[in-house]
């Protein structure tokens, strides 16, 4: 039995955030409004300290097996940080120029940070619902926090509805689970699900469906992804920023790790629900993009269909699969920071851009957003030489290795169709007059600017070299988790 | 009659029906969401503690405080939410929830 120092030893990430986060709080509000810059450099420095605190901690399992600290979930933990990180760099400028600037926005970040690394860290069914739990209540404030802003308070209520419901349904999926496996953690799960494979009680597959229905929810996976196009639309862009990245990044490990771990034995059973849902993201995300027109609302449709490929890796059950997932995620992030770091940067008359229609002729005023943002849209749709087309190389070959080639197949022609939603921004960029010759876009913020660049220039030529220090550091992160 | 394991999963299953019944089927008041919800999160206990009794395991018991806990800051939260929205729309029935197409 393993004593308390060292249990908070493997869990020395989350404990200094959820202290920090404590202090901050403290901090802001002691000095008032006016500390919301210096509450975001703080938060900043601790969420990035904290992934490097994931880094160099110790492997092993704490509170009874409770909570688990792993190469998956280190991985997990340092994407979550820095996607975090990046997310108050973002919003921190753009709160202020639309006077909504709080200091409780990078505390609440941080807290879901939290509740995120809880969740790639969870070992059983109570600290899956715990880490869930936390993330989600800090994001249902965040979607919301442009309080007076009627759209934000819309979005965060119809998120905080449906975020419940699946909530709900995980609860009851996990209380059946508990029922008929006998217990809370993982592995005794495990093999309770290896003698239901041997032909045991089906009560066991009913709880698993419930569970699966209420982390589709949470990643936004169709049919479960009705919340999505109004969160995306309605909450402050650097709030969906941060929702397109980090927490899709912790339910994606949340769910392969759930699902290979726990129930790795009736792999069968569970791999049918996924490509169902596979299906219907892939159909969801290339139709429902067609036909919008805010940016926002198109990117939470790129966004479902593009969970869709990488839970093509989940289905797969492979370590191969698990380790596309990861490289696919990864991938995928990147480019959507460049996507909201575009977004946040352009603005007409103090008004941020918000219609597809508004890019037109954007090569006249902003030649080099103009060429970012084509990268980024190529990378996105998946051309050849751009990360995109990596990550899902990586994903198709692997449900194609393990079978599901169907499947693959399925989500390649989604991506020709969602192609279509692409190359209209492009050619609305580059070829199309602008709307209005008088209308210039206002100075870009240098802190989106940047990331956009960064993101833009990852996305073409420095993922050639970043993927070979992605793939053994994902091929590390993965091993071990086959189903089976 | 005994009251065995499989009577509470009844009652379990019947009330989380009523709660997501209660969600989808409810066009009249947010409040009435809210109330659902809890309905749901209570079921949930029901069978955690109704397990957790049946196995002889606290593991259920301790989960339903979790539960408890959470459901508490989660009505928290969602009462706030449900006062801006109130704040700018000057109305909370479900209907109006309605500026963006879903």
């Amino acid at each position: 039995m393993p004593d308390l120092s060292s249990a908070l030893n493997l869990a020395a990430s989350e404990v200094t955030l959820a202290v920090g986060a404590m202090v901050l709080l403290l901090l802001g509000a002691f000095m008032g409004e006016k500390s919301t810059r210096l509450i975001s450099i703080l938060s900043v420095a601790l969420l990035v300290g904290a992934s490097a605190l994931a880094i160099n901690a110790p492997l092993g399992q704490a509170f009874n097996g409770a909570f688990v600290a792993d190469p998956l979930a280190v991985y997990g933990k340092v994407a979550i940080y820095l996607l975090s990180a990046v997310a108050v760099v973002l919003g921190d400028g753009w709160m202020a120029r639309t006077r909504i600037a709080r200091f409780e926005y990078p505390v609440l970040i941080v807290l879901a940070s939290v509740g995120m690394a809880m969740m790639v860290s969870s070992g059983d069914l109570i600290s899956l619902y715990v880490g869930i739990e936390l993330h989600s209540l800090a994001l249902y404030v965040l979607a919301a926090f442009h309080r007076d802003d009627l759209r934000a308070s819309e979005a965060g209520l119809k998120y905080f509805v449906l975020g419940a419901l699946s909530s709900g349904l995980l609860l009851y999926g996990a209380s059946l689970i508990y029922g008929f496996s006998g217990s809370m953690r993982f592995e005794d799960i495990a093999l309770s699900a290896r003698s239901v494979a041997d032909g045991g009680s089906a009560g066991l597959i009913f709880g698993l469906v419930f569970l699966i229905c209420g982390l589709a929810f949470k990643v936004s996976a169709a049919p479960f992804h009705m919340w999505t196009p109004d969160v995306y639309e309605g909450a402050p862009t650097p709030v969906v920023a941060l929702f397109a990245t980090a927490p899709k990044m912790a339910a994606m490990v949340l769910v392969a790790r759930v699902l290979s771990e726990g129930f790795g034995a009736i792999h069968d059973q569970w791999a049918q629900v996924l490509v169902l849902i596979c299906l219907a993201s892939f159909v969801v995300g290339a139709i429902g993009g067609l036909a919008q027109r805010d940016l926002q609302r198109l990117l939470a449709y790129s966004s479902i269909a593009n969970i869709g490929y990488a839970l093509l890796g989940i289905v797969a059950g492979t370590e191969a699969g698990l380790q596309a997932m990861l490289m696919f995620m990864t991938l995928y992030v990147i480019d959507q920071i460049g996507f909201f770091a575009v977004l946040l940067s352009l603005s007409r008359g103090g008004k941020p851009i918000r219609r597809i229609a508004d890019l037109a002729g954007l090569k006249k005023t902003r030649p080099l957003t103009t060429v970012v943002l084509t990268i980024l849209s190529l990378s996105v749709l998946g051309m050849p030489p751009f990360s995109g087309f990596w990550g899902k190389y990586y994903v198709f070959g692997a449900a194609a290795d393990a079978g599901y080639w169907m499947v693959a197949a399925a989500g390649l022609v989604a991506s020709v169709v969602a192609a279509f939603y692409y190359l209209r921004i492009i050619k609305l960029m580059w070829f199309d007059p602008p709307l209005d010759e008088l209308a210039t876009t206002d100075a870009q913020p240098i802190e989106a600017r940047t990331l956009a660049l960064a993101s833009a220039a990852f996305a073409f030529p420095v993922v050639i070299i970043g993927l070979t220090w992605l793939e053994p550091l994902t091929v590390i992160a993965a091993s071990g988790f086959g189903a089976g | 009659m005994d009251i065995t394991l499989s009577h509470y999963l009844a009652v379990g299953a019947m009330l989380f029906t009523i709660g997501v019944f209660g969600i989808f089927v409810n066009r009249k008041n947010v409040i009435i969401i809210l109330m659902s919800i809890e309905l749901i999160l209570l079921a949930v206990n029901i069978n955690f503690v109704a397990f957790s009794t049946h196995l002889n395991d606290v593991a259920g018991q301790i989960m339903a405080m979790f539960v408890l806990t959470v459901a508490a800051a989660e009505a928290a939260v969602g009462l706030a939410i449900l006062v801006t929205f109130f704040r700018n729309r000057g109305d909370i029935a479900v209907d109006d929830a309605s500026v963006m197409k879903g």
